[in-house]
């Protein structure tokens, strides 16, 4: 657990980076810091390792103040990833994996055995070992600075912007493949983003922080879109948070209705709806396990404005209108 | 020293006027030389990397050498001081037109597009547009140049032509520091007020740079 | 003029007084002292200013200061304050040494991607290590280059070293010129400009040797 208590930055000049921040970040979950620029954000991430000291107050790591530990050793427990990556460009991808692990004193044969498991591990082949960071698209070289932060396998992982510098196609891909290593690893994760999009899709909980170095609201993403703290939470999160916020939602209990008019396969997988020129596609099928965000989605672009559930076997098994997602909406709030 | 200055002034007040004719042409001269050369490098790209070979053979000439030589080739007299200005003039085409050449160079790609989208066409695009943004990196060189320029004229008094190098020499004959030290501070404070000069005009001919 | 002085071989004699080959070991002598003392005084210097930032002043001008002082001035001087010697020649040469020197360290420093050396403090290096392991590898291409410019400097500039009576090829240009045998003239002007170029080729084949490939096309 990282714990900020009451937490001042003021620079040299009088500016104030952070404003009594009060805060707790649990174990192996991952949590997002977001606002706009200026708001203290990656001021905060950074006094978790000693990069920046606070004016006053306290940050510890499970209970112990990092102020009174040796910096350098704090660091290389606590993982480190940042916009751009930071790799070090006279050194192979694979050196640069291993530096950490050299640090902590391993051989060079350990720590680079290290490093290639980890590459693998962040989706690059064996090839890329022996390439310098400029031979890298950015995409890869954000992995491979995934990579150089898990080497030594700390318990705690800092990250800065770590995804802002590659294109969205990319970024996407980024996200999935980086849930997916936090869901085995389970790291205590601090990271800092000023898209809130990204913090609502990555973050167990999120700090939303506004200019001034304040914090406006700590919750978990479904808290934030359903129950922001103030305006500025609420303008910050976009005015489409009500359809967002469907995305935490599974189809699971919503109401459907026996399948009736659909063209079907001898299997009952649904083939597409009749219509004066033929069958029209259904535009997709969903299950009990996708959100309802999708299934609203689905609705709508569907050419009768019917979404299609199917079963594990892939057979249709009930439809649901946009009217009767609007009812079971209604229904729950109620 | 005081007295070494007033019983010399005559002395010194020539070899001051000649050390800056002698430094100074060659940079009016080397730079009317070195603007086109460097331009040609930019445009016919194969061009760039001979020319900065060449220029740095001959950069590595010493002065001393060059001086000496030159009459033999221009037929020249050994005392002219046209030597002395053909060989400085030779340092500064060999320092500016790579700098020219770098300095074009540096200029963003999407801005030489757009003068050209705009109806620019080649040489009123060089004058007004690609000169002016290289202009400070073309100065800087013309810095480098000067400054050099003005301390390497003092090689020419061991062929009995070098302005205030003449000083040194006499001082180093008769075994008497005030004529060295005297040579040295007038150049070193040439130089200075060289270098000024252009950093002066810099400001004056590119406001944009001091937008930051 | 012609080539019969430097394709004479009783002139290329090796050990020979005044004979070529001795002429360019006394040259190489002069620059190779005078650029490791100036190296010793101005990598240091340099890399601290560009490390910390503070002096920046010093370390932007000293490269114009340094080329405004006249070198032959500056030796005479030095001659006639300390008497004829190795050690004048080797102040004035170390004197137009120093400020490309600072002057690189400094640029080399101050070019580094200041995200790199966040992220090498970031995973603990101490700044000893942070210094010798990230700052300095990445600043080597620009130091480097401006290594290579002060050795080419002064293999050009210790000719003057002659003028005061010492040796180095200058003895072949000042005493060709004396009895106005340009042969000899010749002979020193083509060996001192082979000799630059090869020590720039040497340098140069060190620096492919010591830059990392990864740092290719930053130089």
């Amino acid at each position: 657990m990282i714990t900020f208590e009451d937490v001042v930055k003021v620079y040299p000049g009088g500016a104030t980076a952070v404003d009594h921040l009060s805060l707790e970040l649990p174990t192996g979950k991952m949590t997002v810091l977001v606002g706009p620029s200026g708001c203290g954000k990656t001021t905060s991430l950074r006094m978790i390792n000693r990069m920046v000291t606070p004016t006053s107050g306290r940050v510890l790591i499970d209970g112990r103040d990092v102020a009174g530990q040796d910096e350098a050793l704090l660091r290389r427990g606590i993982g480190y990833v940042i916009q751009h990556a930071g790799l070090f460009p006279h050194r192979t991808v694979l050196d640069n994996v291993a530096t950490v692990p050299l640090l902590l004193g391993e051989t060079r044969r350990t720590a680079r055995a290290k490093a290639l498991e980890l590459l693998e591990r962040v989706g690059l082949s064996a090839g890329f070992a022996k390439r310098y960071p400029a031979q890298l698209s950015g995409g890869q070289q954000q992995r491979v600075g995934v990579a150089r932060a898990l080497a030594a396998d700390p318990p705690i992982m800092l990250m800065d912007e770590p995804f802002s510098a590659v294109d969205p196609v990319v970024r996407a891909q980024l996200h999935a493949e980086f849930l997916r290593l936090q869901q085995d690893l389970g790291k205590t994760i601090a990271m800092v983003t000023h898209d809130i999009d990204e913090a609502i899709k990555l973050g167990d909980h999120v700090a939303v922080f506004r200019a001034g170095g304040h914090l406006a609201q700590f919750a978990t993403p479904r808290d934030l879109l359903a129950h922001p703290a103030d305006d500025f939470v609420a303008d910050f999160v976009g005015r489409d948070r009500g359809l967002r916020s469907l995305s935490f939602d599974t189809a699971s209990d919503l109401p459907v209705k026996p399948v009736d008019g659909l063209e079907l396969d001898e299997a009952g997988r649904p083939l597409g709806w009749p219509g004066p020129d033929g069958l029209r596609e259904t535009g997709g099928v969903f299950t009990k396990e996708d959100s309802l965000r999708v299934v609203t989605d689905l609705a709508i672009r569907s050419p009768v404005g019917i979404a299609v559930r199917v079963g594990p076997d892939g057979a249709a098994d009930g439809l649901v209108s946009h009217h009767d997602i609007a009812d079971y909406l209604a229904s729950r709030r109620s | 020293m005081i007295q070494y200055l007033t019983n010399n002034a005559d002395t010194i007040w020539l070899a001051l006027q000649e050390h800056i004719v002698l430094a100074l042409l060659p940079v009016l001269f080397g730079f009317v030389i070195a603007v086109p050369l460097g331009y040609l490098a930019v445009r016919y790209r194969w061009l760039y990397q001979p020319l900065i070979n060449t220029f740095g053979v001959l950069y590595s000439i010493p002065s001393l050498a060059l001086f000496v030589f030159l009459p033999v080739v221009l037929g020249t007299k050994v005392l002219s001081p046209v030597n002395i200005v053909v060989a400085l003039t030779v340092y500064t085409v060999a320092l500016l037109a790579r700098t020219v050449a770098d300095g074009l160079r540096s200029v963003d790609p999407v801005v030489v597009q757009a003068a050209t989208a705009m109806g620019y066409r080649p040489l009123r695009r060089l004058t007004g547009v690609e000169l002016p943004i290289a202009l400070p990196v073309v100065l800087a060189g013309l810095r480098v140049a000067t400054v050099s320029n003005i301390s390497l004229v003092s090689v020419g008094a061991l062929i009995g032509i070098g302005g205030l190098g003449q000083l040194f020499t006499r001082g180093f004959q008769l075994f008497y520091v005030e004529p060295i030290l005297v040579g040295i501070i007038l150049s070193v404070l040439l130089a200075g007020l060289a270098d000024l000069a252009i950093v002066l005009v810099q400001r004056a001919v590119t406001p944009w740079t001091r937008a930051a | 003029m012609n080539f019969t002085y430097l394709l004479d071989p009783a002139h290329w004699e090796f050990g020979a007084a005044g004979g070529i080959p001795q002429l360019i070991l006394s040259h190489l002598g002069y620059t190779v002292l005078a650029l490791l003392i100036g190296a010793v005084i101005a990598l240091p210097v340099g890399l601290y200013i560009g490390h910390t930032g503070r002096g920046s002043f010093l370390a932007i001008n000293a490269g114009n200061a340094g080329r405004s002082l006249p070198t032959l001035g500056l030796l005479m001087l030095m001659v006639t304050l300390l008497g004829l010697g190795l050690l004048p020649v080797l102040i004035a040469l170390t004197v137009l040494v120093v400020p490309p020197i600072l002057t690189s360290a400094y640029a080399g420093m101050r070019s580094l991607d200041q995200r790199v050396i966040d992220a090498a403090r970031g995973m603990g290096m101490r700044p000893w290590q942070v210094l010798t392991r990230v700052e300095l590898p990445m600043a080597l291409p620009v130091l480097f280059g401006g290594f290579r410019s002060a050795a080419l400097q002064v293999v050009a500039t210790a000719t003057v070293a002659a003028s005061v009576g010492l040796g180095g090829l200058g003895r072949l240009l000042i005493d060709g010129l004396a009895v106005n045998d340009y042969s000899r003239v010749l002979a020193g002007a083509i060996v001192v400009a082979v000799l630059a170029v090869l020590v720039d080729l040497f340098l140069a084949s060190i620096q492919r040797w010591i830059v990392s490939p990864g740092l290719k096309g930053t130089s």
